[in-house]
């Protein structure tokens, strides 16, 4: 259930990361709309399929329009709501299962594309939904309902992919983060190009990873999560890949691109401006096949 | 003696101009007056493979590309051999005797048209060269192709005259060659007058303008054969400020980003041929289940996966009024020839808003590529009719109640989830049984609205109608020409508006003894429908890749009219 609608019959277990990610979207939406001066209706969030794509239906506060597609698909669809409406904001939320296994192969066209559209990836390391499946980011030799001997294939690093995908804008961040989550997703929508926050938000029924990401102090474990360090220079794409290269996992912003200062969206617009073609009518069009 | 027709074909292999040859015959009868059709089958590839391209020309309107040729143009022994059969009696045979030679045949000329071409220092000229000859052969007049070549080739630019100059003495070369022959066919009827301007257009660009009539703004597609001519040409004509034209990177991407762009207010439109419907089947079930307008035109072509990609058939209806899984009833829109494609295109538009859901613009690759004189179509006389957009009354309830409810564009009021999974009147996702029930009899109640589509009705008192759907139109209506003439009691019906079907078309095939149905696929697809809607439909197939031909369908009717008589 929500807040706005008491009948609606989808429940987060409790713990469930996806929560800090439903609070920090609602954060950075908030803000932008007093910042930019305009309603949480010229926004759109495109969910896909999986526990992360129900977050659409569970905002708070001024409603934003959603469209909870199919499973994989997000990503097309938030470029068939931008491009010709580049007036719209498009935030686009899905799990690791939806974009990086399904719907992996949208991810480059979508960079290439690079329309001022938002991804928030939410990674559990699993298929949450239905109920325990190994996902591209579930660890090697973990066992699961779908990987008896342990899990043989390749983990993923998403980080990675991005960086080779030509994504131009990327951030990693931790689901417990809230307020700096919130402050990224709010960035990432006001930089002229495709971004995407990729979230590690631990499924605490399938893949609790909590402990391993804050690590243990008395028991001597490391956390797998780490802040980036100052010295870090986002805009080098070499140092971008170093550091998302290793087994652990840095937190904050990974890479910002030079050069992408005019929104994207409004090459196409800047390209018929400056080629003044206009639109003939019907009758013209066929008046030109006149025998 | 005179002949109201002419048939030429041009065969050959990919790469040969053939194709190229047949469309420039059809044009250049066409500027001098002539009604004219093309018909062209290729194999995908870029260059080889058995190919041909046909002209007919007519002082008559026309149905078909014809079943037989006048003239055959052959440029090697495989094309000479197999098209032969083909041949009228009396017909004559133009072959590239550079090539290879035809013995024992005295209705055979051979013509090294791309030798002369090449020695006359103008080898692009070589189709030229044999559009004079046939042009000779058929007593066209010379002197309409001339102007025609000056009309085509004045393009403003300082080459112009020189290509004319070449141009013309290559025809008038052609029709020496035509002379020399000493062959003949009938000679043609003189040109027909006109006192309406005509255009010569293909169906894919008739269905291009259509929708644009309509007030298409926004078209997303990925290449793929038969259907990649409408995506490049809306990429050169839907332009502007406020259009938008994408290539996707592949049709699961178009569909989507269709259901995007119609979920964001816009007039949205793909074309795709059958591997690409396959793709769209889940998207298409989203923008059933969500209620977003958008236009898919499929172009028909051959076969399962990737068949046979450059030719004909109508294999595709029943994938697509079901292109995906669950109960969905997708409206089709299926239009017979050049002419009906510009129109069905803004009925589809249409009905996409109307009813607020996918719409399926069903073509074929014979339509699309055909080339044809009509009448200029009055694009003031499409329609343009808009979604009902929600003032904010509703509140976010967008999917309360019956049938069409207005519908809140992202940016203005209304703001609710349009959800491919079932849900409640906000669009918030529930399982309930109740509300799947009101919801699928809500997306079904829709379909009420587009029971609008007009048909076509002739000899209504005969027991047994003829009703081809699609690319057979034009075949079955010159079959049952021939019948009515011959004295052959068959009613005739049809209607581009295959799903839902106008009522009271239905209502009237239901009370036919037999109703005969032509269509280019294995199954039966548009009988097979019909049986289940309780109508004694049986079907007439082809599965050639090739359209039909008048005189076989003719056959047909008459042995399964016979049959049914004999009972």
């Amino acid at each position: 259930m929500s807040k706005r609608n008491p009948t609606y019959d989808f429940k987060w277990c409790p713990g469930c990361g996806d929560f800090g990610v439903k609070v920090a979207i609602e954060q950075a939406l908030a803000r932008r709309a007093v910042e930019n001066q305009e309603s949480v209706e010229k926004t759109v969030i495109v969910a896909g399929i999986g526990c992360s794509g129900n977050l659409v239906h569970l905002q708070e506060g001024p409603q934003p329009f959603g469209l909870h597609g199919i499973h994989g698909r997000a990503l097309p669809i938030a470029y068939g709501v931008k491009a010709p409406r580049p007036d719209l904001n498009v935030l686009v939320v899905g799990g690791d299962g939806d974009m990086l296994s399904i719907g992996a192969e949208h991810i480059g066209p979508q960079a290439r594309r690079n329309l001022n559209v938002t991804l928030v990836v939410m990674d559990n390391g699993i298929y949450g939904l239905t109920k325990g499946q190994a996902s591209p980011t579930t660890n090697v030799d973990v066992v699961t309902s779908t990987t008896r001997y342990g899990k043989l294939d390749d983990k993923l690093n998403p980080l990675m992919a991005y960086l080779g995908l030509g994504v131009g804008y990327i951030v990693s961040e931790l689901s417990s983060r809230v307020k700096p989550l919130g402050e990224a997703i709010k960035t990432a929508m006001d930089y002229p190009g495709f971004s995407i926050i990729h979230v590690q938000s631990p499924c605490t029924t399938y893949n609790d990873t909590y402990a391993l990401l804050k690590g243990d102090e008395k028991k001597g474990i490391e956390p797998l999560a780490y802040p980036i360090p100052d010295s870090h220079d986002v805009t080098n794409l070499n140092a971008a890949m170093d550091l998302v290269k290793g087994e652990r996992i840095p937190i904050g912003l990974i890479y910002r691109r030079e050069g992408d200062s005019v929104a994207s969206d409004q090459r196409l617009t800047d390209a018929k401006i400056r080629t003044k073609v206009e639109q003939k009518s019907v009758d013209a069009l066929l008046r030109e096949m006149v025998i | 003696m005179s002949s109201k027709n002419l048939v030429v074909r041009f065969a050959g292999e990919g790469g040969q101009g053939v194709v190229g040859g047949a469309d420039l015959m059809a044009s250049a009868a066409a500027t001098g007056g002539y009604h004219v059709l093309t018909f062209s089958t290729f194999p995908s590839q870029i260059k080889g493979g058995p190919a041909w391209g046909q002209a007919r020309v007519s002082s008559e309107p026309i149905l078909t590309p014809g079943d037989w040729l006048d003239v055959l143009v052959a440029q090697n022994q495989y094309a000479y051999d197999t098209n032969l059969p083909d041949l009228r009696e009396g017909g004559i045979v133009v072959y590239n005797s550079e090539e290879f030679e035809v013995a024992g045949n005295t209705r055979a000329y051979g013509i090294a048209a791309d030798k002369m071409a090449r020695e006359a220092g103008n080898p692009l000229a070589s189709t030229i060269i044999l559009i004079g000859a046939v042009a000779q052969m058929a007593s066209i007049d010379i002197e309409a192709i001339e102007a025609f070549i000056v009309k085509r080739w004045t393009r403003g630019r300082a080459s112009d005259k020189q290509i004319i100059d070449g141009n013309i003495a290559a025809l008038r070369m052609g029709a020496e060659e035509g002379r020399k022959s000493g062959l003949t066919v009938t000679p043609l009827d003189a040109p027909p007058t006109h006192s309406e301007p005509r255009v010569m257009i293909r169906g894919f660009e008739a269905a291009c303008l259509g929708a644009i009539a309509a007030g298409l703004d926004t078209f997303i597609g990925y290449p793929i054969s038969p259907a990649t001519t409408m995506l490049t040409y809306m990429e050169q004509n839907l332009v502007g400020l406020d259009k938008f034209v994408g290539q996707a990177s592949s049709e699961i991407e178009s569909i989507a980003s269709l259901v995007g762009a119609g979920f964001a207010g816009r007039k949205v439109m793909t074309s795709t041929a059958g591997p690409g419907l396959s793709l769209m089947g889940e998207g298409l079930g989203l923008a059933w289940m969500a209620e977003i307008p958008l236009v898919v035109c499929d172009v028909q072509r051959g076969g399962p996966a990737t068949g046979l990609p450059t030719k004909t058939e109508q294999s595709d209806l029943f994938a697509a009024i079901n292109p995906g899984h669950g109960d969905m009833s997708v409206p089709v829109i299926a239009p017979g020839n050049p002419e009906e494609a510009f129109w069905a295109a803004g009925h589809a538009v249409n009905w996409a808003e109307r009813y607020q859901g996918p719409v399926i613009l069903l073509s074929e690759a014979s339509i699309a590529e055909r080339a044809q004189d009509i009448a200029i179509p009055d694009a003031s006389k499409v329609l343009i009719e808009h979604r009902l957009v929600s003032d904010g009354k509703m509140g976010n309830r967008r999917y309360a109640g019956e049938g069409v409810t207005p519908f809140p564009v992202p940016g203005g009021p209304g703001a609710y989830v349009a959800n491919g999974s079932e849900h409640d009147e906000e669009g918030d996702t529930t399982h309930l049984p109740d509300v799947h029930v009101t919801m699928t009899d809500r997306r079904f109640a829709k379909l009420k609205v587009l029971e609008d589509g007009t048909f076509e009705a002739e000899r209504t008192s005969a027991s047994i109608a003829l009703l081809p759907w699609g690319g057979s139109k034009g075949a079955a209506l010159a079959a049952w020409n021939e019948l009515i003439a011959e004295g052959v009691d068959i009613g005739w019906y049809y209607t581009m508006f295959l799903n839902p079907l106008p009522p009271a078309l239905l209502e009237a095939l239901q009370a036919k003894r037999l109703v005969l149905v032509p269509e280019l696929n294995y199954l039966g697809q548009f009988a097979s429908r019909l049986r289940s809607m309780g109508v004694n439909a049986q079907a007439i197939t082809q599965y050639t890749g090739l359209p039909f031909k008048e005189a076989d369908l003719k056959s047909a009717i008459r042995e399964r009219m016979g049959a049914l008589a004999a009972k």
